[in-house]
């Protein structure tokens, strides 16, 4: 019984790397141009239905790199047409526009693909399970995990270690500064909107394979992403992080424990004792230009 | 029947749907006669869409194949289809239907909650509503309606099929079952009517797990059920998360038994033939070999491209159920339609080996119903053709109410 439970622990630490490429993505656009992606989710789906599309002839493989590509294209196209006219008006009306964005995506998919789920498969190498003592697990899941670790461990690295990062970081905080020091934050906005939608996209093409592909699906995963972000703490590298690693864990003891249906009310109650106390979320930073 | 046409034309001029059903009248009469309303509702966005988009097809199919053939009683049907989207929108729109376009009738339906709203504004209007997909007991039970018809088989007719099969496979009796049970109204409903099914015949639950509506990772789930080694896993489940959990059963190599007790075709078809396992009920699939089931799936397939779901056939034979009830009563009253199908005269071709009836005590209709089971991955030829199916349920030895006997829901009193 013991056995079961730490299995679990394990679990739910695991379950909480699906969340985070889209968290932190949510996260990093909101940031640095205070724009509220609700059209996450969208690219999110996007991304799974491309796959779709190029794995019969680029393999899963060759999709797992070309997609997220893709959507970062797509992502630095919708900065550059739609976002940039929204960063210095009330955020209610990128609310708004990112809204009818993800709708309009989503139903863009089912005129397209028509609303049935695809089926999608995952590639046979990666097929089988994985026994460590009592613990078994999914070979395509750490495969899964060690992908997105990759991910977020670049862009760590792309934030903290590279001048590009330097001046993203500086323009969160301070875009007047960053201006008036003679930098444009005009091509890094792109850039980071390219790399945040990508992140999605990427999560798109390593969800389709265990996740149900349908025009939805973005929809049912933007939820779970923004809650993690909140927990976290807007902008909050580590915050997400953490938060996406609380959020899998309390789901998987919840369910361990034999109280299933309380495990998506607990996430909820989670967050409100999160803001209770610390209303910035875990490690939100605070952020002078949206005090 | 028997029809060998391939192409949709060659089905048309046949008339394969009005030699079925005797709707085509005489010239004369087509000339004069008002076109028929009928009202169609059923949700095509949300988690019911990929449902409800082949409950239009099937729909539109009927009407097309009805007109063509002289249409109801002489009278060319006019269809007007819309999103229920849920169940206060679906009042709204079944209102203005009838208040506006003054539809005779309407059709269709997915959700449950949404098939009560829309019946209490038909009994209102006193007019017909025929519920295609919604499953509960407690709509043929606690609920019914005198002016609300089920195509769909309920709850418990299900149940009692898929444990029928697995009673036949001796995997009941003394035999312990773990379930999985989306926790809302629907999957309440097949929990229910499940642990009568194994009370009554000697099987165990050893365990159950209300699953969130908004679930979609399973791996805390799996991880449990390998732990508890049951005989058979059933899912109370429905849509997405029967394919979710059918991807993931697969990829945690688990290998129990697998089936459930509320099952759409389109679930089997979005996991694939990889991941497609076990058992599962269903009114009716494209694999039924009969001569009326192969010439819809023909016609069918001619007009989208792609073989009918189970959903799709709920709307199609109820289109044809009602444009000949219409010919047979002589009018679109509501009562005058009761009356008619309520009685012994109102058997119907249902693309099945015995026709079908509504049972006047709570206006089920009583037919076969079918189970399917998984074929191996490397079997399947092309990604529809990816089960097998059954001999009908119950078998023709047995009367065709058999499955229809022991329901919950509460008792109807029309």
């Amino acid at each position: 019984m013991l056995g079961l439970f730490i299995a679990q622990v394990l679990n739910g630490l695991l379950d909480g790397t699906y969340y985070l490429l889209i968290a932190l993505g949510l996260s990093l656009i909101f940031s640095l141009g205070g724009i509220i992606n609700l059209a996450h989710g969208a690219f999110f789906a996007i991304g799974a239905y491309l796959a779709l599309v190029i794995t019969p002839y680029a393999g899963f493989f060759g999709a797992l790199i070309l997609v997220p590509l893709i959507v970062a294209g797509l992502g630095m196209l919708t900065e550059r047409l739609l976002f940039t006219r929204f960063y210095r008006i009330d955020p209610l009306y990128s609310l708004l526009l990112t809204f009818g964005l993800a709708m309009v995506i989503e139903q863009g998919l089912r005129w397209i693909f028509g609303a049935s789920p695809q089926s999608y498969n995952m590639p046979d190498v990666l097929r089988g399970q994985v026994f460590l003592g009592d613990f078994i697990y999914s070979r395509y899941r750490i495969f899964l995990i060690a992908v997105a670790a990759l991910a977020v461990a670049g862009l760590w690295v792309l934030l903290n270690r590279t001048s590009f990062g330097r001046i993203v970081r500086a323009g969160v905080q301070n875009p007047e500064i960053v201006g008036a020091l003679g930098i444009s934050l005009r091509p890094y906005l792109s850039v980071v909107a390219g790399i945040a939608i990508g992140l999605a996209g990427l999560a798109g093409v390593l969800l389709s394979p265990i996740y149900t592909v349908h025009p939805a699906m973005g929809a049912e995963i933007i939820t779970l992403a923004f809650v993690v972000v909140v927990i976290g703490g807007l902008g909050s590298f580590w915050g997400v992080i953490i938060a996406a690693v609380l959020v899998g864990l309390t789901k998987g003891v919840l369910v361990a424990v034999g109280l299933s249906s309380w495990s998506t009310a607990a996430i909820y109650l989670l967050m409100f004792l999160v803001l209770l106390v610390r209303p910035r979320g875990l490690l939100g930073e605070r952020i002078l230009r949206f005090e | 029947m028997t029809t060998e046409n391939t192409t949709r034309r060659g089905f048309l001029r046949t008339g394969a749907a009005g030699v079925a059903l005797g709707v085509a009248a005489p010239a004369y009469l087509r000339a004069q006669a008002a076109p028929l309303k009928i009202g169609h509702l059923t949700p095509t966005t949300g988690f019911l869409g990929p449902l409800g988009e082949y409950a239009q097809m099937g729909i539109k199919l009927a009407v097309e194949h009805v007109n063509a053939n002289g249409g109801a009683g002489g009278r060319q049907i006019e269809l007007i289809m819309e999103d229920s989207v849920n169940p206060q929108t679906a009042s709204t729109k079944a209102e203005r239907m009838f208040e506006r376009d003054q539809v005779e009738m309407i059709i269709g339906e997915i959700s449950s909650a949404s098939c009560l709203t829309i019946s209490q504004v038909a009994a209102r209007y006193g007019k017909c509503f025929i519920n295609t997909g919604g499953n509960s007991d407690s709509l043929r039970g606690q609920d019914c309606n005198r002016y609300m018809f089920h195509v769909e088989t309920q709850n418990s007719m299900y149940v009692n099929a898929e444990g029928e099969f697995f009673r036949s496979q001796d995997m009941v009796d003394g035999k312990n079952w773990y379930t999985m049970t989306a926790d809302y109204a629907f999957g309440h409903d097949l929990l229910s009517a499940a642990k009568a099914f194994l009370d009554a015949n000697g099987g165990v639950l050893v365990g159950d797990d209300l699953v969130p509506t908004d679930a979609t990772d399973f791996s805390s789930y799996l991880l449990k059920i390998r732990q508890a080694q049951p005989d058979v896993v059933a899912l109370n489940l429905a849509g997405t998360q029967i394919t979710n959990f059918l991807k993931q059963y697969g990829e945690f190599g688990l290998d129990f038994t697998l089936g459930g007790f509320g099952f759409d075709t389109v679930s089997a078809w979005a996991a694939g033939a990889q991941n497609f396992s076990g058992t599962w009920p269903n009114v009716w699939n494209h694999l039924v070999p009969n001569d009326a089931s192969q010439a819809f799936v023909q016609a069918f397939t001619d007009a989208y491209g792609k073989p009918p779901e189970n959903q799709a056939w709920g709307d199609y034979n109820a289109g044809l159920i009602m444009a000949r009830a219409v010919a047979e009563a002589g009018d679109a009253g509501g009562d005058t339609l009761v009356a008619y199908l309520e009685s012994d005269e109102a058997q119907f071709d249902l693309m099945k080996n015995r026709k079908g009836y509504f049972r006047p005590s709570d206006h089920q209709l009583i037919q076969e119903i079918y189970a399917i089971t998984a074929l191996p991955a490397g079997e399947a030829q092309n990604q529809w053709d990816i089960f097998t199916t059954s001999e009908p349920l119950p078998g023709a030895d047995q009367p065709l109410e058999t499955l229809a006997q022991s329901v919950t829901g509460g008792t109807c009193t029309l």
